[in-house]
């Protein structure tokens, strides 16, 4: 049995496809990056509405679909094709997964059926992992400072980790518009995906599961594996970008991509997505069938998905030259979205390290 | 694990049940293996198959390995990897008769009469020469790098039959009886100091029309599905993961961490490499799958180049994980080995580490892959290529 998406999400992945290049295309794309909100209410309802993509995590008690992670890696995929800006990271790969996790099922059923109706959530946290977060809960009320949350100003469902009276890590909610609570856009390497920082000056809080730092550290690995399927869509999209130019600029009198040099380059960008795919789609594969493979799932593949990303997205710009490296051409968008998304749930040495020691490599 | 694969794991156990390891020969368990079709199961009923669906392939070979079957795969690598799909795709129902099921069993070892001196990633322009006669061909060239033509019983010959077409037109493929008066097998000794390959000199030797495999001028067509089978299977066999090389550099690195010698940066390298060889052996899962369903993509030529691009730097890091023992090496006594173990995992570092330096040649050079990639699977333009419509006869050669 093949590890790679069935037919069902080959199928979803069609319909997605000619949604986003219907609504979400290159000149929907840069208007969006010159408003203050990091997304399109409207492309992001009808998505829910239209296509169900909110709600792909909710299970179908809840009006979701629970449509397991290949299906959901197909979605991310497709999305980091069209560079779409969207909090689908923030809600479904972090803050979903993270009630999931975490929540009993009642306390976890109006945030899930929110969230499949529209509702933008995120999860912030101080530190590497959510379990070592250094955000305090005292009594009911949350201090100190999350310094990168994404989507942190649109989120509408705000869920934190923050440590219990100096105890384990518990997940909380607060209210975006609570007292103490300030939301600062921050200038983003990759404008595409917006972050806050939020400071919690006291701010009141319900508690939603306690004692939930591995359960929220496990939520983050299934984001970073969804983020993987993401980065996977962005190289596969540089690849084409590549081969595109490739075929039509002519120099020397004949198309640049007949030449070796050209030629093999790309190829290795071929070799870079394909080999980036498998590995993406065997993890979730993997941690669909069994959710404690998510850890090492997720440290494998992050460093070779994060550098192949990377590396696609550089090699698209040295490909098309100098018309590469201008503001105008989104080849710029997609190195920043790949230099961002590189660096954002750890760096690609860190997550081997992580791989060799759950390996037993490095004893 | 789904329904197919369940019932792909129970019927190669219900013949376990019937027929169990020890009491007859190898040979014998593994004639009945391929009656009841559960050798290559998706070729068809009659011919080792069932017709079911290549997916389920793995989960057949995991119950006969893991019940103490012999592992063929490395003996009669040309023989499973390339003869018996080929024969398949194009052969007569008699060429399927005489050739699956003696493959299957071992009893036949297979070897691959393709590369020549003067043609090698330029395989079309070979200039081995067939020539008709009463009731069959009259053949006479030179064959190099033959793996394993030392044991074998039959060859997969490409030969030239019309050199007045272009080069890819004038090819046709034969199934050559390696016993055939005028066959010549001679070993060539290669780097490791062993002789795995060999050159094969053929002097006049007759091939029946029988041995013709698909269409006199068709060769290339034939050879293609030889190839693409080749680079599947030079991909690497789909075991398990962490095993093979990558298995033998964290046993090294296992090694030189006790002795003080490697830090997190040796770690940080080993799994950078161990992360390339899995997505290569995953990719090679997929290639695998998509030839046998009969559409082969461009995983095939990913996974060959990919387990090329990683096994060489796998063995070459091992070789600095080892210290001052990469200064020695085992032998370099002369050898002819009856198996062929491309990807290493001989035990021995040093060895693996050499004979790697051939997996970016065999099977089509990493740059020759990279080009297909390029232009069969991107659509890139093709570079110049004057050779292509020119009657072989008038090509330049060296």
């Amino acid at each position: 049995m093949s590890f790679m998406p069935g037919a069902d999400a080959e199928e979803l992945r069609t319909h997605l496809r000619k949604f986003l290049d219907q609504h979400a295309d290159r000149t929907r794309l840069r208007q969006q990056l010159d408003r203050d909100s990091g997304y399109d209410p409207n492309l992001w309802r009808r998505a829910a509405d239209e296509l169900g993509l909110a709600g792909l995590a909710t299970p179908e008690r809840l009006g979701g679909s629970d449509a397991g992670l290949s299906t959901l890696g197909v979605v991310f995929e497709e999305l980091g094709r069209a560079l779409t800006c969207a909090p689908y990271l923030a809600t479904i790969g972090l803050a979903t997964s993270a009630v999931r996790a975490a929540c009993g099922a009642e306390v976890a059923a109006p945030m899930l059926a929110a969230i499949t109706s529209g509702t933008v959530a995120t999860l912030a946290w101080d530190g590497e992992w959510p379990s070592g977060s250094a955000l305090r809960l005292d009594g009911t009320a949350i201090t100190g400072i999350a310094p990168l949350v994404l989507d942190g100003n649109d989120a509408e469902l705000l869920l934190v980790a923050a440590r219990v009276d100096g105890g384990a890590v518990g997940l909380c909610r607060v209210e975006p518009n609570a007292a103490g609570l300030l939301r600062t856009p921050l200038v983003t390497l990759d404008t595409t995906r917006r972050m806050s920082r939020i400071d919690f000056d006291a701010v009141p809080a319900t508690m939603l599961a306690e004692d939930a730092g591995a359960d929220l550290d496990h939520a983050l690995d299934i984001a970073a594996l969804l983020l993987a399927a993401e980065q996977v869509g962005g190289a596969g999209r540089v690849l084409e970008m590549a081969v595109e130019y490739a075929q039509s600029r002519i120099q020397f009198g004949r198309p640049i991509g007949s030449f070796q040099a050209v030629k093999h380059r790309c190829a290795d960008m071929l070799v870079d997505v394909e080999l980036a795919r498998s590995l993406v789609f065997h993890a979730l594969h993997a941690a669909d069938a069994d959710p404690a493979a998510a850890a090492l799932e997720s440290a494998l593949v992050r460093g070779f998905v994060s550098d192949a990303y990377v590396a696609c997205a550089a090699a698209n710009i040295q490909i098309h030259g100098g018309i590469g490296f201008t503001w105008e051409h989104d080849a710029h968008l997609y190195l920043k979205r790949a230099k961002a998304a590189q660096a954002l749930f750890g760096s690609s040495t860190a997550a081997r390290l992580r791989a060799a020691a759950l390996l037993g490599v490095s004893t | 694990m789904s329904r197919a694969t369940e019932a792909a794991t129970e019927a190669a156990e219900a013949f376990l049940g019937e027929h169990p390891v020890g009491p007859t020969s190898d040979q014998e368990q593994r004639g009945a293996r391929f009656d009841a079709g559960l050798a290559i199961v998706h070729f068809d009923t009659g011919s080792g198959g069932r017709g079911w669906d290549a997916g389920e392939q793995p989960a057949v070979d995991e119950v006969f390995l893991r019940a103490g079957c012999p592992d063929w795969s490395a003996r009669n690598v040309i023989g499973l990897g390339m003869a018996a799909p080929t024969i398949h795709a194009h052969g007569t129902e008699q060429q399927r008769r005489r050739h699956l099921r003696p493959l299957f069993t071992g009893e036949d070892i297979w070897c691959q009469l393709f590369s020549e001196p003067g043609a090698g990633s330029d395989l079309a322009a070979l200039a081995t020469r067939a020539v008709r006669v009463e009731g069959g061909w009259r053949v006479s060239g030179q064959k190099v790098w033959t793996t394993l033509a030392h044991v074998a019983r039959w060859g997969l010959l490409l030969a030239r039959t019309d050199p007045e077409q272009p080069k890819h037109r004038g090819l046709t493929y034969f199934v050559l009886d390696m016993r055939s008066a005028g066959v010549d097998v001679r070993p060539l000794r290669q780097l490791t100091g062993e002789a795995e390959f060999n050159e094969v000199y053929l002097d006049d030797v007759f091939v029946p029309d029988d041995a013709v495999l698909g269409e006199v001028g068709g060769g290339w067509q034939v050879a293609m599905t030889t190839l693409m089978n080749e680079r599947v299977s030079l991909g690497g066999r789909p075991a398990e993961r962490g095993s093979g090389a990558v298995g033998q550099l964290v046993a090294v690195l296992r090694q030189a961490r006790a002795a003080g010698r490697a830090g997190d940066a040796e770690l940080d390298r080993v799994m950078r490499l161990w992360a390339r060889a899995e997505a290569a052996r995953l990719t090679n899962i997929r290639a695998g799958e998509q030839l046998r369903r009969g559409t082969p993509g461009p995983e095939g030529s990913i996974a060959k180049l990919q387990m090329a691009e990683s096994n060489n730097p796998v063995y070459d890091h091992s070789m600095e994980l080892l210290g001052t023992q990469a200064l020695l090496y085992r032998d370099y006594t002369e050898t002819r080995p009856d198996f062929a173990a491309v990807h290493g995992g001989s035990g021995d570092v040093r060895y693996d580490y050499l004979r790697s330096l051939a997996n970016s040649i065999e099977g089509g050079t990493s740059e020759v892959l990279r080009t297909v990639l390029g232009e069969r699977v991107l659509g890139l333009p093709p570079e110049p290529r004057p050779d292509k419509d020119t009657p072989w006869a008038s090509l330049r050669r060296s």
